[in-house]
């Protein structure tokens, strides 16, 4: 029972903070300041969710060569840029995590 | 000239693919994730079903296997999450035009990975008639793979118990670094990015997630700041120009 209202909020939160914008579109205007800014969301949050979990894995800094997920992140990144294709540098970044931590263990 | 309705609709699924393939490990662990944390089966695939939010749903798994009540978890879903409010905002234009029900369903798929693929289909061009069906087109291909390796996952984890050990998490971290290379242009991009992760280290062990939304804040006016300084350089230098034409 609590579990099912546990997820039972997490879903009413989740869609309604998806939903609220498109709800009321139209009808919120954004200052030109509030809208540049929002150029900046996406890749800011998704490297704020990712930073500690490459750089960190274990709670505290770690750029040495115990840590595979620093090392797998930094060829995907080197490949990204260099093809500028999104499933090579998933599929190449993977590959390397893999063979990293096999080497590792 | 805008596509077809049936081919807007593929090339939005298409679009995703290599984003679902990211997904893949990531929805599989989350199942595997869900039986050591305390969750019944039902309520993984519930969780899937109905708040369909891979981020979440992973943090609200591990403060479930911490011991911390439905209240926090729900008020760190809606904190984890109030991303999407600003990815809405950067598509509302291109759907206030729809129905009601069409912007529902629109906005209940509006996962990072739907926002990725379809922001690149609407930036820099007007035949946009009919891109919500690319929209669509994405959203239904990120569900319908989620609820597959969720449910994948609950069995795999059935069967090997340890697989959680085996970094698959790695997933969702190189699909983000992924997500985030195109955007990385100009030098205000780069500023907000670098200064983004600097505090989510630093500020790695605030409760809550609080750490992620006060980086996020961060990167986002240290971004905007230097991209305004930026733009007033730009403009100096261009009028110091003029003037000297005038003198000659």
């Amino acid at each position: 029972m609590n579990e099912t209202l546990m997820i039972a909020g997490m879903a009413l939160v989740t869609f309604s903070v998806r939903y609220v914008m498109f709800a009321m579109a139209g009808r919120i205007r954004f200052p030109l300041w509030l809208n540049q800014s929002l150029n900046f969301v996406p890749p800011v949050v998704l490297t704020a969710i990712i930073a500690p979990l490459i750089l960190m894995p274990n709670g505290q800094l770690d750029v040495s060569f115990a840590n595979p997920y620093f090392w797998a992140a930094l060829i995907a990144g080197v490949i990204g840029f260099w093809r500028q294709h999104l499933l090579t540098t998933i599929v190449v970044g993977m590959l390397s995590f893999v063979i990293f931590k096999w080497m590792m263990s | 000239m805008s596509l077809s309705k049936s081919t807007e609709f593929i090339n939005g699924a298409k679009a995703t693919i290599p984003l679902i393939i990211g997904a893949i490990p990531f929805g599989i662990i989350f199942g595997t994730l869900a039986e050591p944390s305390g969750l019944s089966i039902w309520g993984a695939m519930a969780m899937s079903l109905f708040v369909f939010a891979g981020s979440s749903q992973f943090i609200a798994v591990g403060l479930l296997a911490a011991g911390v009540g439905p209240v926090i978890i729900v008020a760190t879903t809606f904190v984890v999450n109030l991303r999407h409010l600003l990815y809405a905002t950067a598509l509302v234009n291109k759907v206030s035009h729809l129905s009601q029900a069409w912007r529902a369903v629109l906005a209940f798929g509006l996962t990072d990975e739907s926002f990725a693929a379809v922001n690149s289909r609407y930036l820099g061009r007007t035949d946009t008639a009919h891109a919500h069906w690319f929209f669509l087109g994405s959203v239904v291909a990120m569900y319908s793979n989620w609820q597959v390796c969720t449910w994948l996952g609950i069995g795999l984890g059935e069967l090997f118990p340890n697989m959680t050990e085996w970094g698959l998490d790695f997933a969702m971290s190189v699909t983000f670094l992924g997500m985030v290379i195109p955007y990385l242009r100009n030098k205000p991009m780069w500023l907000s990015v670098i200064s983004a992760s600097a505090f989510a280290l630093v500020l790695h062990d605030l409760p809550h997630q609080l750490g992620l939304v006060i980086a996020a804040l961060s990167g986002i006016c240290i971004g905007y700041a230097s991209q305004q300084i930026d733009i007033r350089m730009r403009i100096a230098k261009a009028t110091a120009g003029t003037n000297e034409e005038h003198k000659l």
